[in-house]
């Protein structure tokens, strides 16, 4: 993509593609331009080409317009058109200070792995702590519940508000918690009850990763897993705090809006240097 | 004098019936989801096949994760006692016991006299269990029986770098598009599992002999790779099918109850 020394005017491009989602976000430094969300193909590259064609399409926009793009997400190493890639963790810290500049503590919860992390006022990373090892506490987890009830992954969230009586799924393993599902399922369990019992399962896994982190600060959620109001509110009581969301975007968004803050900072430092 | 022994495990029931020290009858049945039921079913078809009636046992010993719930037993014993009695059976120079059953692992450390000296289990994570490989089974579209077999014919050494029984799934799913043959990914998935199920049993510190007993046991792969792992030659109780070594012990037990009577 182009490379031009303009101070203002830039307009850069964030592009994280992920196992399950692959997202790209347009910025001006100020506002997103245009931002897109498509399930992940086999192939990332061929993720990053649609996803960031979409985005560049609803802004308006021609790739040459852009005047530098960041890639994140475990397939950025496959991103054709990137002028550099940074690590999810780095991207993260630094959109969820974007969507939430008080933000100090971060759970960001993927499809395939969850991360905690602590920022300072820069947005930089102080610690953190990610489990990509077992699918239980990430999205995979949900999603494999959900197939396992026969509903969609965002008709979890209301569960928990609408059980009458939760159940208690005997292990975290996503394998036995799925036995356990097809046993309260032949039982005659409700759906709800059951459901609210999968988003305690893993708020509590997710509990553990946040509490070892001693946080601190507001508490910033982003990721898919963020829209589920069950596992948030479970959250919130396991690690005695609130926990924010944004409004500002959706905090699916966060790695591709952090790659794209990253982006822009490198337009302004490459007018600086000249 | 007859005594038998029974295992309720969570995939299969096992019985064994017992004539003094000689093995008259066993049985292997699917277990279902009522214990008891499961129980009386696999009971039956051991006493079928000796020609027993219920009413010819003089003692019965009942173990496994479904032990409290069977009907017509006159003690309980843990599952790690009676595998380690029955190993002891039918291979005296047993100083150390690796089960892989359909839920979980055992590793038994046994003194030389035979009693349980240390032990650890895993039954928290599937991916070091029988589950492992039948979720992987069923990803692959081999039956499971086979898959000791179908790994033996791998000709090319891949690696499954997830351990997480989910995330190893979609691995397997994606070398299958890449074209890699069946049995390659078969003979990798064994060596994950006996890797798994090494590391647990290697942190009780292996003592010789090693015998390796459950279901898994009779896939040959796992039971190569889990000698080449532990780096030391594993027995396995060729007189019976090693699933049967906690009903085998629940009976011996149930044989010396009667003697001290």
């Amino acid at each position: 993509m182009k490379q031009n020394s303009s101070k203002n005017g830039s307009i850069v491009a964030g592009c994280d593609v992920g196992s399950l989602t692959s997202k790209a976000v347009i910025f001006d430094g100020k506002r997103i331009l245009s931002q897109k969300i498509i399930r992940s193909k086999p192939r990332p590259e061929e993720s990053a080409r649609n996803v960031m064609g979409d985005a560049l399409a609803l802004a308006g926009l021609s790739p040459e317009q852009i005047e530098y793009c960041v890639g994140t997400g475990y397939g950025r190493e496959k991103i054709p058109f990137v002028n550099e890639t940074v690590s999810e963790i780095r991207c993260h810290a630094r959109g969820a200070k974007w969507l939430l500049p008080t933000a100090e503590t971060v759970i960001d919860i993927g499809g395939q792995d969850c991360k905690t992390m602590k920022i300072n006022r820069d947005g930089e990373v102080e610690r953190f702590m990610t489990n990509d090892k077992c699918a239980s506490g990430t999205g995979r987890f949900l999603e494999v519940m959900a197939r396992t009830l026969g509903i969609g992954i965002d008709e979890l969230g209301s569960h928990t508000r609408l059980a009458k009586s939760p159940v208690t799924l005997a292990a975290a393993c996503a394998v036995w918690a799925q036995a356990d599902v097809v046993q309260y399922l032949n039982n005659g369990v409700s759906v709800e009850d059951i459901g609210a019992g999968i988003n305690t399962a893993m708020a509590s896994r997710v509990a553990i990763l946040v509490n070892a982190l001693k946080p601190e600060g507001d508490i910033l959620m982003t990721g898919g897993v963020a829209r589920n109001q069950g596992v948030v509110s479970t959250l919130e009581k396991l690690v005695g705090r609130k926990i924010k969301k944004t409004r500002k975007a959706d905090p699916q968004l966060a790695g591709a809006i952090g790659a794209a803050c990253i982006a822009f900072m490198k337009t302004q430092n490459k007018g600086a240097e000249k | 004098m007859i005594t038998a022994g029974c295992d309720i495990g969570s995939l299969t029931a096992k019985a064994v019936i017992l004539q003094d020290d000689r093995i008259r009858s066993f049985a292997v049945t699917p277990a279902g989801p009522k214990p008891a039921r499961s129980a009386e079913e696999v009971m039956a078809a051991a006493l079928k096949s000796a020609e027993l009636a219920l009413s010819d046992l003089e003692y019965v010993v009942g173990t496994g994760y479904g032990r409290a719930r069977i009907p017509f037993v006159n003690s309980l014993e843990s599952e790690i006692t009676c595998h380690a009695k029955g190993i002891r059976h039918l291979l005296p120079e047993t100083r150390f016991v690796i089960d892989i059953g359909g839920q979980d692992a055992k590793a038994i450390r046994l003194a030389l006299d035979g009693k349980v000296e240390r032990y650890l289990y895993n039954d928290k994570c599937a991916s070091g269990s029988g589950r492992f490989l039948e979720i992987m089974a069923e990803a692959l579209e081999t039956p499971l029986e086979e898959m000791g077999a179908v790994g033996s014919e791998s000709t090319e050494k891949l690696g499954i770098s997830n351990q997480c029984v989910i995330f190893a799934e979609t691995e397997v799913i994606s070398l299958v598009n890449e074209g890699k043959k069946i049995p390659d990914i078969v003979a990798a998935l064994h060596r994950a599992l006996a890797k798994r199920v090494a590391a647990m049993a290697g942190s009780l510190g292996i003592v010789e002999t090693v015998a390796m007993t459950g279901g898994v046991a009779k896939n040959s792969g796992v039971f190569k790779a889990l000698a080449e792992t532990l780096g030391v030659p594993v027995k396995s109780p060729d007189a019976l099918d090693p699933q049967l070594m906690g009903a085998l012990g629940a009976a011996l037990i149930a044989r010396e109850s009667v003697s001290k009577t």
